[in-house]
């Protein structure tokens, strides 16, 4: 009753091109950032934040990483991995090179890093397209996670060949290694997802989204409106490895604690993560949270239902698990291809009509 | 922008040439599809390219906006010789186009399709655009402004939002006029912007031709194959006929060239 734009009159361009419109939804919004910032960091225990919220954020930053790159640039990439992997890595070179430096900046710089590593693997995307190129890109996934096992400097020279987060504080409160609260966990996991969600749909709504969404639509028609392919798709590919890369270096270094390139970041991570857009919604900052949210939650619902409540053996409920997500891919790509996103458009659509559809 | 201004209701003022093709050959393979054409683009004026199916209509279009590189010839634009230019410099440079088969980004709305024809004005840093702030704002909402004052000209304010997947054929073709004329383009190149439209439609389109050429006085080169609208829109003809010319002067003038009967507007045989 409430979700209507009556009376909402704008009166600027500025207010007409804000990122909700409609004042019910910009209410909403706030009073979600409220719980997330306020209410969630005092309620939050330690399985709920390494289960769900942290996979959650880390994912969906990655998510977001692959969807600028897919959703909005039209750009298949199955390297999502890799990228993830060379922020990983290069979080773990600049934290035990320069340990004096704060973890927020390494983070930050190892995005940059990926951005430079997935600008340079884009550069075959001006000449294949579709297919072709997503094959190219599976070169980059294998190749980096084979360089990050073959080449000993990568993990410091340790024996195991892993690498292992060493300790370090923002503000005085350990974000990394073992003994991290599980709110100060949540709360690093928050404000890097929230302010990647806010850079994407700052950089999606603006000239070089609409660049992006050019190439994407049509490209010959991209060119003739004066747009450089060369450039619009390798700026998807910096900005894109970008975000893939800050996820991968907090999936590394806040998460895991420990990684080994082969085992945390293979060609699984780029299938997940492909996944999570698709069923999130391609071209939509909303859906990559949305299918992050989905396939993080999942899992973690089976086990609770088929284990926990049912007394499955756990194998049998993890196939379960691969039957569903398969069987869910399949339906959003025949009946909805652009994802939760556009259901809850719809519905959102519908709302605004409620009660009387006409 | 431009050299000539003219008043509202006066004959139409044609000014210098904007364009010069000079002796254009385009061969593909064997297939010659133009033979050796030249003729100029005058500002402020309307000029008309026809012919019948296959005589390189389209071809001479794609030459200029850069898809095609000729293999003979020299084209000057505002009084320099253009070297080979990709489609998006030759954009830059100030021209802008629309498709025989509308070309528009389907994902996208009306308003972000106009907008993407600002495009080549927007030159904010990825950094500013990432945060909205400073120069990117700004631009953004200058550019938006021109794009609204095309889309009212156009008269296409009630489908702003609308996704342009969902419009229909006639409206499809003047949000692509509006996404090439916002880009305020020195010349305005329209390949068959009638094609497929019913009468009505055609009217509402020959209206809005005319008004742009007038309100901002922009040089245009449009195929088409309507020979009515040809001969009521256009200041100049080109008839070009498997890829020669075979006529080029005022519409009364075409009108009247046996060549031109004989190829095109037809006569009996027997």
């Amino acid at each position: 009753m409430f979700y209507r734009e009556a009376g909402d009159f704008k009166t600027s361009y500025v207010s007409d091109s804000q990122t909700f419109p409609i004042a019910f939804d910009r209410y909403c919004y706030f009073v979600t950032l409220f719980i997330g910032v306020v209410v969630l960091p005092f309620v939050v225990n330690d399985y709920i934040v390494s289960a769900i919220l942290a996979p959650f954020f880390i994912y969906s930053i990655a998510a977001i990483g692959l969807n600028i790159l897919t959703g909005y640039c039209g750009q298949v990439s199955l390297g999502t991995g890799g990228f993830m992997a060379v922020g990983a890595y290069s979080c773990y070179k600049l934290m035990t090179g320069f340990p004096e430096v704060s973890i927020l900046l390494h983070v930050v710089m190892a995005g940059a890093i990926t951005a430079i590593v997935g600008a340079i693997f884009g550069l075959p995307s001006l000449r294949i397209k579709g297919f072709y190129l997503a094959v190219a890109t599976l070169a980059a996934q294998f190749f980096l996670v084979w360089l990050f096992n073959k080449v000993s400097w990568f993990y410091n020279y340790s024996a195991s060949g892993q690498i292992s987060a060493p300790e370090r504080t923002v503000l005085s409160i350990p974000v990394t290694g073992p003994n991290v609260e599980p709110w100060a966990m949540y709360l690093i996991c928050f404000a890097f997802a929230f302010i990647s969600a806010v850079l994407a749909r700052n950089l999606t709504r603006g000239s070089l989204g609409r660049t992006w969404m050019a190439i994407r639509d049509m490209d010959i028609a991209a060119e003739i409106i004066g747009v450089n392919p060369l450039r619009a798709k390798l700026t998807a590919f910096a900005v894109s490895s970008f975000f893939i890369g800050v996820s991968g270096a907090l999936f590394f270094a806040v998460y895991l604690g420990a990684a080994e390139a082969g085992d945390s970041f293979g060609i699984q991570k780029s299938f997940i993560v492909l996944f999570m857009i698709i069923i999130g919604g391609l071209g939509s900052i909303f859906g990559s949270f949305a299918g992050a949210a989905l396939l993080v939650v999942l899992p973690v619902f089976l086990k609770l239902l088929g284990v926990d409540l049912m007394g499955w053996p756990t194998d049998l409920v993890a196939h379960i698990q691969l039957v569903i997500v398969g069987f869910l891919i399949i339906l959003f790509l025949v009946l909805e291809p652009h994802g939760l996103a556009q259901l809850w458009r719809l519905g959102k659509e519908k709302l605004r009509l409620w009660p009387f559809p006409h | 922008m431009q050299e000539v201004v003219h008043t509202s209701n006066a004959q139409r003022e044609i000014g210098d040439v904007v364009m010069a093709m000079k002796h254009i050959t385009l061969r593909f393979g064997g297939v010659v599809a133009i033979k050796d054409i030249s003729f100029d683009i005058r500002a402020g004026e309307i000029r008309a390219i026809i012919g019948p199916n296959g005589a390189g209509k389209s071809s001479m279009l794609n030459v200029i906006s850069g898809f095609y590189r000729p293999q003979d010839g020299e084209i000057w634009f505002n009084g320099q010789k253009r070297r080979a230019l990709r489609p998006y410099q030759v954009a830059r440079q100030g021209i802008a186009r629309t498709f025989q088969n509308i070309a528009l980004f389907e994902g996208m709305t009306v308003l972000d399709n106009v907008m993407t024809g600002r495009l080549t004005h927007m030159n904010a840093s990825m950094f500013w655009q990432a945060i909205w702030q400073g120069r990117a704002e700004r631009e953004e909402m200058q550019n938006r402004e021109r794009a609204e004052q095309v889309i009212d000209f156009l008269e296409i304010q009630h489908i702003r939002k609308t996704p342009v997947a969902r419009l229909p054929y006639g409206l499809k073709k003047r949000v692509e006029l509006a996404r090439a004329l916002v880009s305020e383009p020195t010349l305005l190149l329209l390949d068959e912007p009638m094609a497929g439209m019913n009468v009505e439609e055609k009217e509402d389109m020959s209206r809005f031709i005319l008004d742009v050429n007038d309100e901002f006085g922009t040089t245009i080169a449009l195929i088409e194959h309507d020979m009515g609208v040809v001969m009521d829109l256009s200041d100049r003809v080109v008839v070009m006929d498997y890829g020669r010319k075979i006529g080029d002067g005022v519409p009364s003038e075409v009108r009247n060239n046996q060549d031109v009967i004989d190829a095109y507007l037809g006569v009996s045989h027997d």
